[in-house]
């Protein structure tokens, strides 16, 4: 199974107070030309460049997150990853902290990140790999007592979990996950029922990442092959396959859809980041800016886009900054 | 003419001879008075005295005259008279005493004669209308008038022949009958004088307005063209088709003439369509579409489109006919396609089927590019159209200007164009519906979420360039040459035998020495080398790095690959391949200044000794400087360019050439240069006319050029152009690579040969191209004869 190389790393920061040491400077707004100001009979303009860069992970980056300053004040932040060592940290970063406050074991090694939703103040629902390699585990946190175990049934074998995220519908406070699995299908599941609502087969391979707009209840996943792939939520809780978008190179490590639902960006195997308009997935910039895979993405609130790779660099974009 | 007459009424009536005499003389009096008298009483007296024998007066002459005067002497009186008839002769006397009596002539006589006179003098009014600006222009020189230079005169008479028509009509709607064929005769003529332009120009745009409406000057104007005499309707005809902006109004002006006129018919579908091809697409269209208009016209479209097929597909038609008029042809085929509809094809689709196979064979047979996709294209369109359930043709061309405007031809014109208003207005409208409907099913899913459509305009997401946005390839290609030779045989992994193929001709200019150990093996390989996955640009990856191997190694590499061409077992392919090569790497060496002083390799001098790469720097230096010396001197009249710089092409041009002459004539099993592969043959020709042009100022051009015009000489009849342009170009580069004197001392038989035959090509090659290489090549012959004989001092 082709997957990321590299060593299993979880790089963390705290919202936008960059540590000077990171940054270098790369802040040449001359470079970047307002899209709007473009007119359209002429050619495209070239792709834009970073805004910043940042240096010094000495590793791979396998994992990003926006801390956002405002709501995020006094919060031991909360960042999942496990690493090699089977363990789940729990780091408290307010404050510009960087310290272990705890750590959750973990019962199997693969490439699953883990999934946060916050339930109330200073509560938080976890979901993360279980045992068995088919298992998901939701804890609650901080107490890390199990809430349950959603084990897939004996006859669907979707092999391991690959990607999760946990969200709450606006209609009902019940949590739902949404699961990509190692067969190329995503499930939707129920947790507090513990059974699965609805799955699809939206890949040949794995599924690689995946994210969901649930205001559009539209999502898509992207996997080892060459392809996007488009699904959507109905009122019965059905997953239904929407289209499938081709990529020039295969594998996708990571899909995240913008806070304000309108743009798309991937991480791809082939070093590049690609931007889509979310509602019509009409491609919109393909950035090469790293010399290796990347692994991660991350949106922050105000639509600043960062990237890991597994050239040790972190790349941060503005594009289209409108919100 | 009137001698004839008076002579055969001797032999005739010789028994009558008294009455005869009297006759004779009353009327040979009378055309004398009228000739030379300007005295009007005269004139009526004279004329009423020969009333008489017209009978119908007081006092008329005997019967026996009177019968003689009808038949012997009344056709003569009345061409007589008709030459006097003028305004001013009519005026001799007051109150048209004389036009009365002139006309009682005509209507009182036998009409039978009268009506042929008459008819002559219309037809040689005619001639007067529209031989008047060339008589005019003769006789007053440059004094003439500029109303009556011919492209202010002839729109002058199309105003005056529509005028002339609106009185017909208007006489016809008020119940008259009416004859056209005075103004058709004029029309005819001006036609046949090739103004077509100025008459028709004015004419054609103003029937097209009064016929589009009208019933009665549609049938007008069919009239006018029917009455138009056959000699002249070529000339009215293709007129009017140029003229006319579109198939319906050549089908308001025409009718359906062609089903009437054998002449008319003669000319539309055979005359220009196969015997001319000047006309432009759109008149081509008009043309076509006239046939096609009416249902009695449409099996005279087919009838055409059988024997376009047929004439396309014929191999020698290919052969000879210029290739201008192969477009003309394959356009009017696509157009009767595009009119054409399945039934009607249906009915004759084996007989078309036929035509179209054997022609694309022909077609794809041709060494010329632009006929194969001539034969591509149209086989493409027309077995879509002929064969529609089956499987559907495709061949691989280039696009440009010209397959463009041949594959638009083969859609059916939109009904947009007509110029008329009352075109059928059914088919705008279904257009817009289909386009509705197009809209409406491209977004489905654009519509319902109408509510954050407003948030969300895509207008502001312009997308950045994403052109770079390439398949990424791992780059794991070797260091070594000699790897490569084993990378590119052995590997299983393609991305390594991509990544080889790519690096590889940096890699041999990078090793010059490694290379030279290696060279044939690794030309051996490169010639052998098949495209194993769909690499980007295989072809010239392939090509770039055999010419980089030949240009390290040229003596081996050019041993190997000239054996290689005559050898069992390539394919057509493989061969051309070979001598692309050889021409590319001959070019690259060649070339003064090519990049940096050759690194350490032994000189390729004389003698060049295998496997001594050794030679130090220095001693490669020194020889070099020698050679070049030496050459100085023996040569005479050195240039001054390559001085600096020697050809490199020198010392190994012979390596190159004349292994690839010598064998050309012995047919092997699989290749046979002289019989089915004219393609190779062509390609021969044109690789040894490059490698004697790169020759230029080489020790060994001398003997190059003389088997060179031998060879020549031995295919100066073959039958394929692309041939025979190579042996053009090649005769051009011995002339110029050859030194004169060399050429005058060595060669003289020779040039002579090459010189008549030149001269023939000139002049009767079908093709054009030809015709401008011989044309060269004498020039060059020319300029070379004057530099080396000066005209003898006077």
């Amino acid at each position: 199974m082709p997957l990321a190389p590299g060593t299993s790393h979880t790089s963390d920061f705290a919202g936008r107070s960059w540590s000077e040491a990171w940054t270098e400077g790369r802040d040449t707004p001359g470079d970047c030309i307002p899209p709007s100001m473009v007119a359209p009979p002429s050619p495209p303009p070239p792709p834009p460049d970073p805004q910043f860069v940042l240096r010094g992970a000495r590793s791979a980056v396998h994992a990003l997150h926006f801390c956002g300053g405002a709501q995020g004040q006094g919060h031991p932040l909360l960042l999942s990853g496990q690493g090699r060592d089977l363990r789940m940290h729990v780091w408290d970063l307010a404050e510009g902290r960087n310290a272990i406050v705890d750590s959750v074991c973990l019962e199997s090694v693969g490439f699953c990140r883990g999934s946060v939703l916050a339930c109330g103040p200073q509560r938080w629902m976890l979901a993360m790999p279980g045992k068995g390699g088919d298992e998901v585990q939701i804890l609650e946190m901080p107490s890390k007592t199990s809430v349950c175990s959603l084990k897939p049934e004996a006859e669907a074998r979707p092999g391991m979990p690959m990607c999760l995220q946990l969200w709450q519908a606006d209609s009902s406070p019940l949590p739902l996950l949404l699961a990509g699995y190692e067969d190329g299908s995503v499930a939707l599941w129920d947790v507090s029922a513990r059974k699965v609502c609805s799955r699809v087969a939206c890949h040949e391979e794995p599924v690689m990442g995946l994210d969901f707009d649930s205001q559009k209840a539209r999502g898509v996943s992207g996997s080892a092959e060459k392809a996007l792939a488009v699904w959507s939520l109905d009122e019965q809780r059905a997953l239904q396959v929407h289209g499938t978008h081709q990529l020039t190179n295969p594998g996708v490590a990571d899909v995240r859809i913008r806070p304000d639902h309108r743009l798309l960006a991937t991480a791809g195997w082939d070093h590049r980041i690609r931007v889509f308009h979310w509602r019509t997935m009409k491609p919109l910039a393909v950035l090469a800016f790293h010399s290796a895979a990347v692994h991660c993405l991350a949106f922050a609130t105000d639509g600043l886009l960062a990237a890991g790779s597994g050239d040790q660099r972190i790349s941060v974009w503005s594009l289209y900054p409108r919100m | 003419m009137v001698d004839l007459d008076f002579s055969r009424a001797f032999t005739v009536n010789s028994r009558m001879d008294p009455v005869l005499s009297t006759v004779r003389l009353t009327v040979r009096e009378a055309v004398h008075t009228l000739s030379s008298s300007e005295d009007g009483g005269c004139i009526f007296s004279t004329l009423g005295s020969l009333k008489r024998y017209l009978g119908e007066t007081e006092n008329p002459a005997l019967p026996e005259e009177q019968e003689e005067f009808a038949r012997i002497h009344f056709s003569t009186f009345l061409r007589c008279l008709v030459g006097k008839l003028s305004p001013d002769w009519l005026e001799l006397l007051p109150d048209g005493q004389l036009e009365e009596l002139w006309a009682s002539f005509f209507l009182e006589g036998p009409a039978d004669q009268a009506f042929l006179v008459l008819m002559e003098a219309i037809e040689g009014a005619a001639s007067k209308v529209v031989g008047l600006p060339d008589h005019l222009g003769n006789r007053l020189q440059r004094e003439n008038l500029a109303g009556f230079f011919p492209q202010n005169y002839f729109p002058l008479l199309g105003e005056e022949l529509l005028q002339a028509l609106h009185v017909v009509v208007e006489s016809l709607r008020g119940g008259l009958d009416c004859s056209v064929s005075f103004l058709s005769q004029v029309l005819g003529k001006a036609c046949v004088h090739g103004r077509q332009k100025e008459l028709l120009g004015v004419l054609v745009p103003r029937l097209t307005a009064l016929t589009q409406g009208s019933c009665l000057w549609q049938r007008v104007c069919w009239r006018l063209v029917e009455r138009v005499p056959d000699r002249a309707m070529e000339a009215v005809l293709t007129g009017l088709v140029e003229a006319a902006s579109g198939p319906e109004v050549l089908s308001w002006l025409l009718g359906n003439l062609v089903m009437k006129s054998k002449k008319a018919q003669f000319v539309m579908t055979q005359k220009l369509l196969f015997l001319q091809y000047r006309y432009t697409t759109p008149v081509l269209r008009s043309l076509l579409g006239y046939l096609a208009m009416d249902s009695q016209r449409r099996p005279l479209l087919i009838q055409a489109l059988k024997e376009l097929l047929e004439t396309w597909g014929s191999s020698s038609a290919i052969r000879r006919a210029p290739l201008a008029q192969q477009h003309y042809i394959s356009k009017a085929i696509l157009v009767c396609l595009a009119h054409l509809g399945e039934a009607e094809l249906q009915d004759c689709r084996d007989e078309l089927l036929a035509s179209l196979m054997a022609g694309v064979q022909s077609h794809l047979d041709s060494s010329l590019p632009a006929v194969r996709r001539l034969g591509m294209i149209v086989a493409e369109v027309a077995s879509a159209q002929i064969h529609p359930e089956g499987p559907p043709l495709r061949f691989q061309y280039e696009e440009d200007e010209l397959t463009r405007e041949l594959l638009a031809l083969a859609t059916p014109q939109p009904a947009a164009d007509s110029p008329s208003e009352a075109g059928p207005p059914v088919a705008p409208v279904t257009a817009e519906t289909t386009n509705e409907e197009m809209v409406s099913s491209g977004g489905p899913q654009a519509q319902p979420e109408g509510s954050d459509s407003e948030l969300d305009s895509d207008d502001e997401f312009v997308p950045y360039d994403m052109s770079g946005d390439t398949e990424l390839r791992s780059s794991k290609a070797p260091v070594y040459v000699r790897d490569c030779v084993e990378a590119l045989t052995t590997s299983e992994n393609w991305e390594r035998w991509e990544a080889t193929l790519r690096a590889l001709e940096g890699l041999i200019f990078r090793s010059p020495a490694a290379t030279q150990e290696v060279s044939v093996e690794l030309a051996k390989v490169l010639l052998h080398l098949e495209e194993k996955t769909g690499v980007a640009g295989f072809e010239a990856l392939r090509q770039r790095a055999l010419v980089a191997v030949t240009v390290t190694d040229p003596v081996r590499v050019a041993e190997y690959l000239t054996t290689q061409f005559y050898a069992l077992n390539y394919s057509l392919r493989q061969r051309m391949d070979i001598l692309d090569v050889l021409t590319l790497a001959a070019q690259e060496l060649s070339r003064p200044g090519r990049r940096q002083k050759p690194p350490q390799r032994g000189p390729p001098g004389p003698g060049p000794q295998p496997g001594s790469p050794a030679t130090p720097a220095w001693q490669a230096v020194v020889e070099e400087r020698i050679r070049s010396k030496t050459r100085r001197v023996s040569k005479g009249s050195a240039g001054q360019g390559p001085a600096a710089d020697p050809n490199k092409f020198n010392s190994v041009a012979g390596y190159f050439f004349f292994p690839l002459i010598q064998l050309f004539d012995r047919p092997l099993v699989t290749f046979d240069l002289l019989g089915d592969d004219q393609l190779v043959l062509g390609r021969l020709v044109h690789t040894l006319g490059a490698l004697m042009y790169l020759s230029v100022n080489t020790m060994v051009a001398v003997p190059m050029g003389k088997a060179l015009l031998e060879f020549v000489w031995a295919l100066r009849f073959h039958g394929d152009i692309y041939v025979r342009q190579g042996l053009l170009s090649a005769v051009s580069s011995v002339l110029l690579s050859v030194p004169a004197e060399r050429l005058l001392a060595d060669l003289p038989d020779e040039l002579l040969e090459a010189q008549s035959w030149l001269a023939d090509v000139a002049q009767k090659d079908p093709d054009e191209d030809c015709r401008t290489l011989a044309i060269k090549a004498l020039l060059l012959l020319e300029k070379l004869r004057d530099k080396l004989l000066p005209p003898p001092p006077p």
